[in-house]
């Protein structure tokens, strides 16, 4: 008889999480964040939304109020990094390979490129996905998840988990919404119904359409936390 | 679709467990997910059969506690099991934004020797 099946069987009862080490870390640049006195937010969509764009015009139409900097992440290539950094702002570049999701490690090895006690506001413009990145906390203060015209009005109901930790859900190319036979009351009836949480933007950062409430929102966050 | 970093995750902490426990085999690792979790259930038993292979849980199973999700009605002042993915109370209609469970994602238990 082999050795180890005559030892008795035991029960270890762990109650780990299994996204501990993610959310320690999280924590652990949650204090940085407050800690330097910078306003922290997760910009979340699918491929395609317009989180480049709406970043790009906020960055320019901001930069004489707020000091900005953006950590943004892909799986391959710094097109979105030399697109932003045509602002002047800093930006930095997460590749994350074959990575679906940032996790809150990856964010803290791009914030030591930063210097973070100069910033009021750090977007995290996180992979093109709108599944997984909802599992991982970065030490955001918002979480904001965009979505296009173009993507039609369920796409709350086919996402909700990710919609359901939405603090800001902001409907993007909304200049698009007649040609494309979009009908905005319905994705903001599927909004409110899966998360009720969520402050509803419909805007364009081509024509600058409802920017103002995302500005309005973006301030009253940095003034909160000044 | 990150499954397989994450059952990778799961089986760090089971083997962890077992080494300092001083057992040298895994039987069985036990996992709670809920539904908000953001993993699927499927792919998490073929991301173990993946991962455990040259390990001490080479020989595990892997059970899977599925937990129900239940939000808070500030409303009625009691909570409810939702019936679809719009968290609404049975009661009084009122939605839900407060989630008190549903989004765990954890190693409950490991049977070792």
């Amino acid at each position: 008889m082999n050795e180890t099946e005559v030892l008795p069987h035991r029960v270890l009862h762990l109650h780990e999480r299994v996204l501990g080490r993610n959310q320690e870390q999280a924590a652990r640049n949650r204090e940085l964040f407050c800690a330097a006195g910078v306003t922290v937010v997760n910009v979340l969509s699918a491929p395609g939304s317009g989180k480049t764009a709406l970043l790009e015009r906020t960055l320019v139409d901001l930069k004489d109020e707020v000091r900005a900097a953006v950590v943004v992440g892909d799986l391959a290539t710094d097109n979105d990094a030399r697109r932003l950094a045509r602002s002047a702002a800093p930006i930095v570049q997460i590749t994350t390979g074959s990575l679906c999701h940032l996790e809150a490690s990856m964010v803290a090895r791009a914030c030591e490129e930063i210097e973070l006690s100069t910033l009021d506001l750090l977007f995290i413009e996180n992979v093109g996905n709108l599944v997984c990145p909802a599992s991982f906390d970065l030490g955001e203060s918002l979480r904001v998840v965009l979505t296009a015209v173009t993507e039609g009005e369920d796409k709350p109901l086919k996402y909700p988990t990710l919609f359901k930790t939405a603090n800001v859900a902001i409907v993007t190319k909304i200049e698009l919404a007649e040609v494309c036979g979009f009908q905005p009351a319905l994705l903001r009836q599927n909004i409110a119904n899966i998360a009720p949480q969520a402050t509803i933007i419909e805007l364009s950062a081509r024509t600058g359409q409802g920017l103002s409430a995302w500005y309005t929102c973006l301030r009253g966050l940095i003034h909160a936390h000044a | 679709m990150h499954e397989v970093g994450l059952m990778q995750e799961a089986l760090q902490i089971a083997l962890m467990h077992a080494e300092r426990n001083d057992a040298t085999r895994i039987h069985a690792l036990t996992m709670r997910i809920g539904p908000l979790a953001g993993v699927d259930v499927e792919a998490l038993q073929l991301a173990f059969e993946v991962v455990k292979p040259d390990t001490a849980a080479a020989g595990a199973v892997l059970h899977l506690e599925k937990t129900p999700i239940r939000c808070w009605c500030s409303e009625c002042g009691r909570s409810f099991e939702p019936a679809d993915c719009v968290f609404r109370c049975p009661e009084c209609q009122q939605l839900s934004a407060d989630i008190r469970q549903g989004r765990e994602f954890d190693v409950v238990s490991v049977e070792v020797s």
